[in-house]
């Protein structure tokens, strides 16, 4: 065992203050100096495009990467809802506080206070900035921002651009970035994809990547290092996430000292189309509000073939409002998705291959009429007819949970650094604010404070302290060691010569760990799937096959690194899933359940961080405990009876 | 079904390429346009051949990433919807399909089906922003916006950078995806000052890459957003105003 | 390509209603010649506002032409490699589509036009002084009536998708903002296009068919 104290780095005082007093603290950079400051920022979702292009504003030199062809095409595009900010608009009692602990609860009591009020105090600026920028939030006619509730919340925090909330901030973020660009205080280095973090004596030096257009590879150096390079939800295979969206960045990271903290704390979004055969490359989400005024049931008999609208009444099971009568159909996302996980593993599954719950709108037509209903939801339902041709409209829709969001990342202190001095981790790519479980619309306010608001204040922190400081150059051996074992690793993948694709071995396994580490977690399938993962880990570096050359375009060498990295990945989601002797937000142990069937946290062993040390392939990772203190917020235990 | 696709395949930028043409053996109906092609790819595998490159992310329709010419419409046959969003129910038995990349002089073929689409962003940076440096704004209900100002902004703003106007346009023209950032920032109060210098500076650099509109009309059929043509119709105006309004604008400095 | 489409507009419509005076018979007809050429006589001496209309036309002609060369020189530069497999157009028609074709068949028919009516050169029989005749003797051949009948449908066509896509270029009433304006342009384009060609091909018609003789 290495002996890492997680210092957390958390300002003392009142905790409405400590932001405040943090960034008065903390040492400054001179305007002259800052252009001496080269910082790298991987990734160009929220948090990469907002921390670049505010790093750029204030003067220091940027240099950007993503692995997309232009920075708007971050998967941070994809969200739909809207973000939270606590405004109070509405005069329905929001404020800083009531978002602050909103979050703190809904994280069910695993998250870092601190951090977490801060992202609820700059939840408000977040607002003000995107609107100055020229994102077109929803406004009332008389000209105000339009809130709508969101999530089950009991106020109305949420500013929204359509269904498109994601992507019109992606383009804000983006548009300012590119701006930087233009002004010559940005180098942007499109189709580029980290592939090692570089260190020299413990401390940040750089990164290498490959040129996925031309196959270079190349080592660019920095007094700093973020990365914003996203979660690893696509450790399930199917998932909401973009196909290319991977945790290669944080991964490698991880395995040159960087904590993991938290890896089973993963997100299931209850509504979502299931998948309709094998060769389905990923699930899409259909907005959570459809649940606002659909009602989830599933027949009661088991292996009922009749058509729904043949399905009388009384041989339905709402199965929802049956069991949570004062939230219904509006019961959380976790409980919602268990649920339906249940009916369906009973057999009472519904649609071509058993595998969805109906969410069915015929009551709500019958009240509202058609065209109210059509005006709220036409958009989805159109959607949701592309892909699957049916009306819902005219028969339900069918619906199941899919992995959307993944709470754990690279362990940070108060600041946004790791452990490894000068590498940050922002946005979902870090692990701090949702604790065990996100609400409803605050990923998109997380990423873009961390990378508006956060990172630009804390990095000059630690900048301050290398003026005069020459950094580690691309020439250092720590470099040419990290591009040969790149270079090597592309080799030794095209040598396996197999017979089977990457594409396939991330299938396999995406279905272990979404079977032992999905929606519910118990000892034996954890155990089970921690011999299953290695076993077919080994048969993969035997067997995969990947044709073509390191130069030059070729997707299946990006993306047989990547599942390689999501084998040792979802190895340690179990890992953590089965250390976790208690059931806390998206992690459900079976056997810490109430009476009720309720997640039962067990605060008085795991009110920690769990953050993981790597030691190497084929050794098993080491735990290092965060405690978790709670000052404002008392820990209960949520109840939606 | 069974398919037969006409594949076009091209192994890097000055290569000529060609057609090669592969069968599709088993396709569902409910699988996606790209879901089709990952299973041909699978089968490429299997057989020792390098699979054919294209361009996707999200699969959801809206990064803009994917894009292909399908049957020689932008994005297939489906109105309103990307090549990730087409389902095989659009296709029938023994259909031939014949998929090439976007041709424009602008977005040079990679690879196979991979085009580079930069150019788009050279617009984007030459203008399509609004300046606005982090921290200090105003709050954000002091600037009122008409409900139907944001609106227009929104539909405008919902374009995702795919370039399906470009490949479908007869001219290879970009009028459509700059008139849409335009559109977007030129109708919100917040983009007033930048008006006339983002408008000039960004239709010149447009016309440095691209082709110039003579209103075919094309691209607003193959825009995933559906965008509409009226948005070309304003830039053109305020393109017009701009080379008045910047002399004077300099004039008053 | 707008502001010279709408002078050239304006052109074709008066030529059009001018000839309209053929169906008035010979005097009137050559009464609005000599009209034409006697133009703010004596302020200006004789045909001189005609040659000042007449050179506005040709820089019209000559600008128009040459902003379709380079907006076709530029075209085809932003697409040097065409696709390999056959368009399958939405939105296109076929008036947008041979844009091109149809300005060159006008503008050959142009030149004909003038060597057969103003010159003289392509008609035998031609009588200086005399249009009315002029124009009886032309279009009774004919293989000559039936290009002008050509001609016009030509730039029936041209005018239609030019007329509609003024509006656009020069960017106003756009459907968008006034969604009653689209079905206006429209409507513009075609009664505009079908009343200068319409109106035009009665002419070799009526001459044919002796209405006019």
């Amino acid at each position: 065992m290495s002996t890492i104290t997680l210092d957390s780095k958390v300002p003392s005082g009142p905790i409405e203050d400590r932001w405040t007093s943090h960034q008065f603290n903390m040492k400054l950079v001179n305007p002259a100096n800052k252009r001496k400051f080269t910082v790298l920022v991987v990734g160009t979702g929220l948090a990469g495009a907002a921390a670049a292009a505010t790093l750029a504003q204030l003067g220091y030199q940027v240099k950007c990467f993503t692995f997309h062809d232009s920075p708007r095409r971050a998967h941070s595009i994809a969200a739909q809802g809207g973000i939270n900010g606590a405004k109070n608009y509405k005069n329905d009692g929001d404020s800083v506080h009531r978002l602050f602990y909103d979050t703190v609860k809904g994280g069910d009591f695993r998250s870092r206070e601190s951090n977490v009020h801060r992202l609820a105090e700059v939840s408000v600026n977040i607002i003000d900035q995107c609107v100055a920028q020229g994102v077109p939030f929803a406004r009332e006619y008389g000209g105000l921002l339009d809130n709508r509730s969101f999530g089950g919340a009991q106020v109305s925090r949420t500013f929204y651009a359509r269904g498109q909330t994601g992507q019109q901030l992606l383009l804000g973020a983006y548009q300012a970035l590119m701006q930087q660009v233009s002004l010559g205080n940005v180098e942007l280095h499109t189709k580029t994809e980290l592939l090692d973090v570089v260190t020299k004596d413990g401390v940040a030096a750089g990164i290498v990547t490959r040129n996925l257009v031309t196959g270079d590879i190349r080592s660019w150096a920095g007094h700093a290092t973020l990365l914003c390079t996203g979660g690893y939800g696509n450790a399930f295979y199917l998932s909401t996430n973009a196909m290319n969206s991977n945790v290669t960045a944080s991964w490698r990271a991880h395995k040159k000292g960087a904590l993991f903290a938290n890896p089973c704390y993963t997100q299931i979004h209850p509504t979502c189309i299931p998948a309709s055969d094998e060769f389905q490359s990923k699930l899409t989400l259909m907005s959570e509000s459809l649940r606002n005024d659909g009602r989830i049931w599933v027949p009661k008999q088991f292996d009922d073939n009749r058509a729904p609208e043949n399905i009388p009444e009384e041989d339905r099971d709402y199965f929802l409002e049956r069991k949570y009568p004062s939230f219904g159909n509006l019961a959380p996302r976790d409980i919602a998705s268990r649920n339906a996980k249940q009916v369906v593993d009973e057999g009472r599954g519904v649609g071509p291959i058993k595998n969805g719950v109906y969410l069915d709108f015929a009551e709500s037509i019958g009240r509202l009429g058609e065209n109210v209903v059509f005006e709220r939801y036409g958009n989805l339902f159109d959607m949701y007819e592309r892909i699957t041709d049916e009306d819902p409209m005219k028969m339900p829709m069918r619906i199941y949970p899919a992995s959307h969001y993944t709470m754990g990342g690279l362990w940070v202190d108060y600041n946004l650094m790791t452990n490894i001095p000068g590498l940050y981790a922002l946005g979902e790519a870090n692990f701090s604010d949702h604790g065990a479980n996100r609400l409803g619309a605050s990923a998109l306010m997380q990423g873009l404070a961390d990378g508006y608001f956060v990172a630009p204040n804390t990095i000059g922190d630690y900048l301050s302290g290398l003026l005069g400081k020459t950094p580690v150059g691309t020439d250092d051996p720590a470099f040419s060691t990290s591009v040969a074992a790149v270079q090597d690793d592309m080799r030794r993948w095209i040598a396996v010569g197999g017979t089977k694709s990457p594409e396939y071995y991330h299938r396999e396994l995406g279905k272990i760990v979404w079977d032992y580490c999905g929606m519910t977690r118990d000892k034996n399938g954890l155990e089970k799937a921690l011999s299953e993962i290695p076993a077919l880990r080994e048969e993969f570096e035997k067997n995969v096959r990947v044709l073509g050359s390191p130069e030059g375009i070729n997707q299946s060498l990006e993306k047989v690194g990547r599942v390689a990295d999501f084998f040792e990945l979802g190895e340690l989601m179990c890992r953590d899933a089965l250390m976790r002797e208690e059931s806390c937000g998206g992690h459900f142990r079976v056997e810490h359940q109430t009476e009720e069937g309720e997640a039962k946290r067990d605060d008085a062993n795991f009110s920690f961080v769990g953050a993981w040390k790597w030691e190497g392939t084929g050794t098993t990772s080491t735990l290092h405990k965060e405690p978790l203190v709670f000052e404002s917020v008392k820990p209960v235990e949520r109840s939606y009876k | 079904m069974n398919l037969t696709l006409k594949v076009w395949r091209q192994s890097g930028p000055t290569d000529p390429g060609h057609f090669e043409t592969y069968e599709a053996t088993d396709v569902k109906d409910e699988m996606s346009f790209l879901e089709m092609l990952d299973l041909v790819n699978e089968n490429l595998i299997a057989d020792g051949h390098e699979p054919i490159t294209f361009d996707s992310d999200c699969r959801e329709g809206i990064c803009g990433t994917c894009g292909l010419m399908i049957n020689g419409q932008a994005h297939g046959p489906q109105k309103g919807t990307t090549t990730c969003q087409l389902h095989m129910r659009k296709f029938h038995d023994g259909e031939t399909v014949t998929i090439e990349p976007w041709r424009a002089a602008a977005f040079p073929v990679l690879k196979d089906l991979m085009v580079d689409r930069s150019a788009f962003d050279a617009i984007i940076q030459s203008g399509g922003f609004i300046t606005a440096d982090t921290g200090g704004p105003r709050d954000a209900n002091e600037i009122l916006i008409p409900k139907i100002a944001v609106d227009s902004a929104m539909d405008a703003a919902a374009c995702i950078g795919c370039g399906a106007c470009v490949a479908a346009c007869p001219n290879g023209a970009a009028q459509l995806f700059t008139s849409a950032k335009l559109a977007h920032l030129n109708l919100l109060p917040q983009g007033q000052a930048e008006r006339w210098k983002r408008t000039e500076d960004m239709v010149e650099t447009m016309e440095m890459f691209f082709g110039s509109c003579t209103n075919y009309g094309e691209c607003q059929e193959a825009c995933p957003k559906e965008i509409p043509i009226d948005f070309i119709a304003m830039m053109n105006r305020d393109f017009l105003k701009s080379k008045l309004k910047n002399r004077k604008l300099q004039g008053q400095r | 390509m707008a502001l010279t489409g709408i002078m050239l507009m304006g052109f074709v419509l008066f030529h059009m209603i001018g000839n309209l005076k053929m169906y008035l018979g010979a005097e009137d007809f050559n009464h609005y010649a000599e009209f034409l050429r006697q133009l703010l006589v004596p302020i200006i001496p004789p045909t001189g506002v005609l040659w000042i209309l007449r050179l506005g036309l040709i820089g019209a002609f000559a600008l128009h032409i040459q902003s379709a060369y380079a907006l076709t020189r530029i075209n085809h530069k932003a697409r040097p490699v065409n696709y390999k497999s056959p368009r399958d157009y939405v939105a296109v028609n076929w008036a947008a589509r041979t844009m091109r074709w149809s300005g060159i068949i006008v503008g050959l028919f142009l030149l004909w036009h003038l060597a057969d009516l103003t010159w003289g050169w392509a008609n035998p029989a031609f009588v200086d002084g005399n249009p009315y005749a002029n124009v009886v003797t032309s279009l009774s051949r004919a293989p000559i009536a039936a290009l002008y009948i050509l001609a016009n449908l030509a730039l029936g066509f041209h005018l239609y998708h030019g007329a509609w896509s003024i509006f656009q270029s020069l960017g106003s009433m756009s459907a968008r903002f006034n969604p009653r304006h689209n079905p206006l342009r429209r409507g513009f384009a075609a009664g505009f296009a079908i009343l200068v060609a319409g109106v035009n091909i009665t002419f070799p018609i009526a001459v044919l068919t002796g209405v006019v003789g």
